[in-house]
């Protein structure tokens, strides 16, 4: 028990260290440029028209207060945090009033979906064929799917979502391209709005899971082809143990908690293409609320989502963690 | 050297096939020297044409020959992510070596740094930062900021050879002839980590290539250099693909696809070679 103490401890350390370069990183970059987003936000404003001098004035010092500029670097340095702590990171300026927090609430269980969905069947996926082509190396359609993962994993998500957007958008359209559910239709919890939900969530789940598979079945393949060496496979086999039985509980058993490991250490990775997916398929989550707030010059909701992904996906990788334990007993007894 | 390259290309298909893939990438880029228009001209050709001949990739719709904006675009992609790469290389080298000699208190502070970076999702940050730059992003910017927040997955692997290297008898041979720390790590063990540092290297040029493409077609960085992301950038604001002109979109997808794919097999046979028990496997089977 006190071995997972320890392990519990070195978790929870890591976890706030992450947090704390990560939310240090978007105060820099927000603080330390030379460019002032509240006079880029009053430009954007008075574009169109000609505004008053006053009211430029009133704008400026309530724009400064909005977003924490306010006072001696130290004191803002501190708000921003206070702000990041009560998850509040004012109104939104594109969709006024609006608080940004609502809006990225409202966008989270759509990335939420899309990734937990893709990010399963990927890993489960990938790491059973891995297994399977480590495992049985004679057979000619696992190597034939090892090619197939080698040419898509180092594309771009961007590109392959791209190309799966063209087939399935211009030159055979079966599926929607666009939308989290369809158009002007109830959201209400019935067959028809579940059909169009997993409709829609189609291509980019399946354009995620294109680029992710390779990864996890080459790591898996490899691992697999070095345990398969090990005595006490050897011995199993010489013992008459059934080959399912080695496979399942001798050799993937043992393979699968580096890729535990590695599940954890990419999820930042996955993340960022599930925000690239989102935006071309105009999928409603995290990912399209960024990139059309950039477009609508929307500072707050900018970096309140960022400082939102890196606390989500910082609690996601110490979950992870904390289900480790279970899987490699040696955490447990150290 | 010569003789590893032949033994690679002679048993190690996925090395063959890169190396020629690269070439045929890198040759295109070479073209870019010879080009007859500068890269940022526009309405030089008439917009709009289908491959064909002396136009053989098409013309877009801004006048421009794709073949040779191509050429510019797949130069400036390349030296990109060779930068990004290059920059990142010294910090993971760096860090990496330290934190596997150094080992105790240092290791552990580096490494909980390095997995930091290694989690926090650098896309939202990359937006962030174009956000706040808007038009003062640049080329370089963009290719500093990359190489800040892209070298820890490198430094983590170098690290773990580095502290194999640590327990190895010649570094305790240097240790009491008197070399220092430094002298150490450039002179005795730099020279065994190169290999996985130049299969790191083609998986770092993807990566930073890909954050490239992806940044640039969104229009989040300097939309004036042509690259192959801006290129696509601009196809889609002319909806080049609803207006029927396929081939602007057509042949810088293709042109990437190939350069990742030639990158990621170079770094997948480096790999294999490096580990002498995938290599044997080769070679007798």
């Amino acid at each position: 028990m006190r071995g997972y103490s320890v392990y519990l401890l070195s978790r929870l350390g890591q976890f706030a260290l992450v947090v704390f370069i990560g939310i240090n990183i978007s105060f820099i970059v927000t603080h330390a440029t030379p460019i002032d987003p509240v006079e880029q936000s009053i430009a954007a404003a008075t574009q169109y028209g000609s505004t008053s001098p006053e009211a430029i004035a009133m704008m400026r010092q309530s724009l400064r207060e909005l977003y924490g500029l306010e006072g001696s670097p130290w004191e803002q340095y501190l708000s921003f945090w206070r702000r990041v702590a009560v998850g509040d990171f004012g109104p939104s300026l594109s969709a006024f009033p609006t608080p940004v927090s609502v809006l990225i609430w409202r966008a989270i269980p759509w990335t939420v979906g899309l990734l937990l969905v893709s990010t399963v069947i990927t890993w489960i996926l990938g790491n059973l064929l891995g297994g399977f082509a480590g495992y049985y190396r004679r057979s000619s359609l696992l190597r034939f799917a090892g090619i197939l993962a080698m040419a898509f994993h180092p594309i771009p998500y961007y590109i392959v979502a791209f190309l799966l957007l063209i087939v399935f958008g211009y030159l055979w359209p079966v599926l929607p391209i666009s939308g989290g559910y369809m158009m002007n239709m109830e959201r209400a919890f019935n067959l028809t709005f579940i059909f169009s939900l997993l409709k829609h969530s189609a291509l980019p789940i399946s354009s995620l899971v294109l680029v992710g598979l390779g990864g996890w079945f080459m790591g898996m393949r490899s691992l697999v082809s070095n345990v398969v060496n090990e005595d006490y496979v050897t011995y199993a086999e010489l013992g008459g143990v059934k080959r399912r039985r080695i496979l399942a509980s001798y050799v993937m058993r043992n393979s699968l908690v580096p890729q535990v490991t590695g599940l954890a250490m990419s999820l930042g990775a996955i993340f960022n293409g599930a925000i690239i997916t989102e935006q071309v398929f105009g999928y409603p989550g995290v990912g399209t609320l960024l990139i059309s707030s950039v477009h609508a010059g929307d500072y707050s909701l900018v970096l309140g989502i960022t400082t939102v992904s890196i606390l989500a996906v910082s609690t996601t990788v110490l979950l992870i963690d904390l289900l480790y334990p279970l899987l490699d007993p040696r955490v447990r007894t150290v | 050297m010569s003789r590893v390259l032949r033994d690679l290309f002679r048993y190690n298909r996925e090395f063959a096939i890169g190396i020629v893939l690269l070439a045929f990438v890198l040759l295109i880029s070479a073209a870019s020297f010879v080009s007859p228009y500068p890269p940022n001209d526009s309405f030089v050709v008439p917009p709009d044409l289908p491959p064909s001949w002396p136009y053989i990739l098409g013309t877009t719709s801004r006048g421009q020959d794709v073949f040779w904006l191509l050429t510019f675009a797949i130069r400036n992609t390349l030296l990109f992510g060779f930068t990004v790469a290059l920059l990142s290389r010294i910090l993971s080298l760096v860090i990496g070596l330290v934190a596997g000699y150094a080992g105790g208190l240092v290791d552990r502070v580096l490494m909980s740094i390095n997995d930091t970076f290694i989690v926090i999702p650098l896309f939202p940050i990359l937006v962030l930062f174009y956000f706040v730059m808007r038009d003062r992003m640049s080329w370089a910017l963009l290719a500093l900021a990359m190489s800040c927040l892209g070298w820890a997955y490198d430094a983590r692997l170098i690290r773990s050879v580095a502290m194999s290297l640590r327990t190895r008898e010649f570094t305790e041979t240097s240790i009491f002839s008197g070399m220092s720390m430094r002298q150490i790590l450039v002179e005795e063990h730099l020279p065994y980590v190169l290999p996985i540092v130049f299969s790191t290297t083609m998986n770092n040029i993807n990566w930073s290539i890909g954050l490239e493409v992806t940044l640039s077609v969104l229009g989040f960085t300097d939309i004036n250099t042509p690259t192959i992301g801006v290129l696509i950038y601009w196809a889609n604001q002319h909806t080049a693909l609803v207006a029927g002109v396929w081939w602007w979109i057509l042949f810088p997808v293709m042109l990437v696809i190939i350069t990742f794919v030639g990158l990621f097999l170079l770094a997948v046979s480096m790999n294999e070679y490096i580990d002498p028990r995938s290599r044997l496997s080769r070679v007798g089977g």
